[in-house]
């Protein structure tokens, strides 16, 4: 469960002070599915970084699961990203040099998982998500769809309580998009809560609660059910 | 994150830029191979001095007349006054000392030595039985002086090898006469060839008893006398012994200086160690150069790997993992450098050993020690500040590719 309180962001650009988020209010139950919408710079893409603990709010109060987060230390929101939260980009962001597998291995390297535990667990989402024989190819010989698979397979293989969505379509063509949707969403039945930020209005649309974002400001949010 | 998983991310992003990599290692291994091969000639050149020190004879007082005399003319001599000479009656009376072992008087001269028609200038050597051991000649043939009363002359020789040579060839020269000066003298022994040491060449001397020198130079007193010592740690005492000795029988006047060879021999350490350690800390310069450049090479890392930093920490790994991760690849770079540089320091000084093998060329373990300990530390120093950049940037600016 997420819950912003009174939550500020404010950069400074140049000499002026920019608000990118206002005063926002926000509660997310775990196992929602919602989609965040707004022309750019309303500070949609802010708000998910708050959520996911890459930014820290200025003023307000970011509650995870009851605790307290904006209060932690660097060392401390690490292990909250690595243990809870999942991120999915628009530009994929896969290590290069390494081997789709090996991506999808990374942020359990990272937790200290030992060898052969991570490598079970690398075999089964490659499984699930169709890329068994694409595990040993780069990510310069896959497809965008491929590569966003591999990037949905790194973000849930800590198995995260939150899964964060950064325009996960915008790389990829109609058909490939609706895939990585159907995807995530598949995810939801584990009890997962998926928030994707878009611009697409038909994709914001299949979600179950839907936020307009505007100028930092929440201006509608929605529930379909 | 495991130290194994550390290490092998390091490798892999430093497999990533293999030219990169290789070119920076190159710079690191050249620094260390310098350091290898310059203080191993260094310590080859002390060694080499060492060993020329140690041919001379060990354990060695020596004994010269004239205060000031150091080097064969003092002001004394310039000015007219002969400093009162050594005699065999004062050589003897060294051997007095419980810390002298045994002594050889020295006298030199020049004279002219022929056999038949062949005739040469010879530098003569008047000398005791004991030289052989005192001075470690060695003899090729034949037997040395004859022990006995030192005052007592006789008409023997011993040939250094190359009089043997020119005046014999290959003939039998043991038992047969050759004229030194106006004297004949019996052929006894030959030296066996031993090249020059410290710039005195024995092959080519003649060595006869003290008593006859005399004779033959119309002299009494003494080139020096060679005093050696029962042990490393008597020196001291032998060397005190004899001033003493020498001070009484010379009517309280301090007349003549007595140097160890110790003391030259530990001067000469002291200056070619550190003529070494200079030259080591030159090449030490070198490995400076090779940090700053892992600096510059680290910084272009982290810039060029910005977004994969700022994925990292997305991915949950917290600053102090990323500094780790570059302080990782740091020491794996100067590292593996270092080590390639040792081989090549040691093939170096190979390849100059087998070039000149009477110089005893070998890396001192403290200058491999130091070589690879400051490339690894000046890799890992000069990594901090990239390391602590990477760990510092902003994920959000990171991921964006700010």
């Amino acid at each position: 469960m997420i819950e912003l309180q009174k939550v500020c962001r404010t950069f400074t650009v140049g000499d002026q002070q920019v608000a990118a988020l206002r005063d926002v209010d926000l509660r997310v139950d775990t196992g929602e599915y919602i989609s965040i919408m707004g022309p750019s710079g309303s500070g949609k893409s802010t708000m998910l970084n708050m959520l996911g603990l890459l930014d820290r709010p200025s003023s307000g109060t970011y509650l995870l699961d009851g605790g307290d987060v904006t209060a932690l230390n660097d060392e401390q929101q690490a292990r909250v990203r690595r243990e809870k939260i999942g991120f999915v980009f628009q530009s994929f962001h896969l290590v290069p040099r390494l081997t789709a597998a090996q991506n999808v291995e990374l942020p359990m390297i990272l937790a200290g998982i030992p060898s052969e535990e991570r490598k079970s667990r690398v075999q089964v989402l490659m499984q699930n998500y169709g890329l068994s024989d694409r595990a040993d190819h780069k990510p310069d010989q896959l497809s965008g769809g491929q590569r966003q698979r591999v990037a949905i397979a790194r973000a849930t293989v800590m198995n995260p309580t939150v899964l964060l969505a950064d325009e996960p379509t915008g790389n990829l063509d109609r058909n490939t998009g609706w895939e990585v949707l159907k995807l995530l969403e598949g995810l939801l039945e584990k009890g997962i809560s998926l928030v994707v930020v878009t611009h697409d209005a038909e994709i914001g649309a299949r979600a179950h609660r839907q936020i307009h974002m505007l100028d930092g400001r929440i201006l509608s949010d929605e529930s379909a059910r | 994150m495991r130290f194994a998983d550390t290490l092998q991310f390091a490798s892999g992003s430093l497999r990533g830029s293999p030219t990169r990599t290789l070119l920076m290692m190159l710079a690191m291994s050249i620094g260390v191979a310098a350091v290898v091969v310059l203080t191993a000639l260094g310590e080859g050149a002390r060694r080499y001095v060492v060993d020329q020190f140690a041919s001379l004879g060990t354990n060695l007082v020596i004994v010269l007349p004239g205060r000031t005399e150091t080097a064969g003319i003092g002001p004394g001599m310039l000015l007219g006054q002969i400093p009162r000479e050594i005699t065999l009656d004062d050589a003897s009376a060294i051997l007095d000392s419980p810390a002298v072992k045994r002594i050889a008087p020295l006298t030199v001269g020049s004279a002219s030595l022929s056999r038949g028609a062949l005739n040469r200038e010879v530098v003569v050597l008047g000398s005791t039985s004991d030289l052989l051991e005192v001075r470690h000649m060695s003899l090729g043939l034949g037997r040395f002086l004859p022990p006995g009363d030192i005052r007592e002359s006789a008409s023997v020789c011993v040939l250094g090898s190359q009089m043997k040579r020119e005046l014999f060839g290959n003939e039998q020269a043991i038992g047969q006469w050759v004229r030194l000066g106006e004297r004949r003298f019996r052929v006894i022994g030959v030296l066996s060839p031993q090249g020059e040491s410290m710039g005195f060449n024995t092959d080519e001397i003649v060595i006869v008893p003290v008593a006859s020198a005399h004779q033959l130079f119309n002299t009494s007193g003494l080139f020096r006398v060679l005093v050696e010592a029962r042990s490393r740690d008597s020196i001291e005492q032998a060397k005190r012994d004899a001033e003493q000795i020498m001070f009484q029988r010379h009517g309280g006047e301090k007349d003549v200086t007595v140097i160890t060879q110790d003391a030259v021999l530990a001067t000469f350490d002291r200056i070619l160690t550190a003529l070494t350690m200079a030259v080591g800390g030159i090449a030490a310069i070198s490995l400076a150069v090779a940090g700053v450049l892992i600096m510059n090479v680290m910084l272009i890392a982290v810039a060029q790997r910005v977004k994969e930093i700022g994925l990292l920490k997305a991915l949950g790994a917290p600053g102090k993992q990323i500094r780790g991760l570059f302080f990782a690849e740091a020491a794996l770079l100067s590292g593996i450098g270092s080590l390639a540089g040792l081989a090549l320091g040691y093939a170096g000084s190979t390849a100059i050993a087998l070039m000149y093998p009477s110089l005893p060329v070998s890396p001192p373990w403290w200058a491999v020690l130091a070589a690879f300990g400051t490339a690894l530390g000046t890799g890992i120093l000069f990594s901090v500040w990239p390391a602590r950049r990477a760990a510092k940037l902003d994920p959000v600016a990171a991921l964006a590719g700010r």
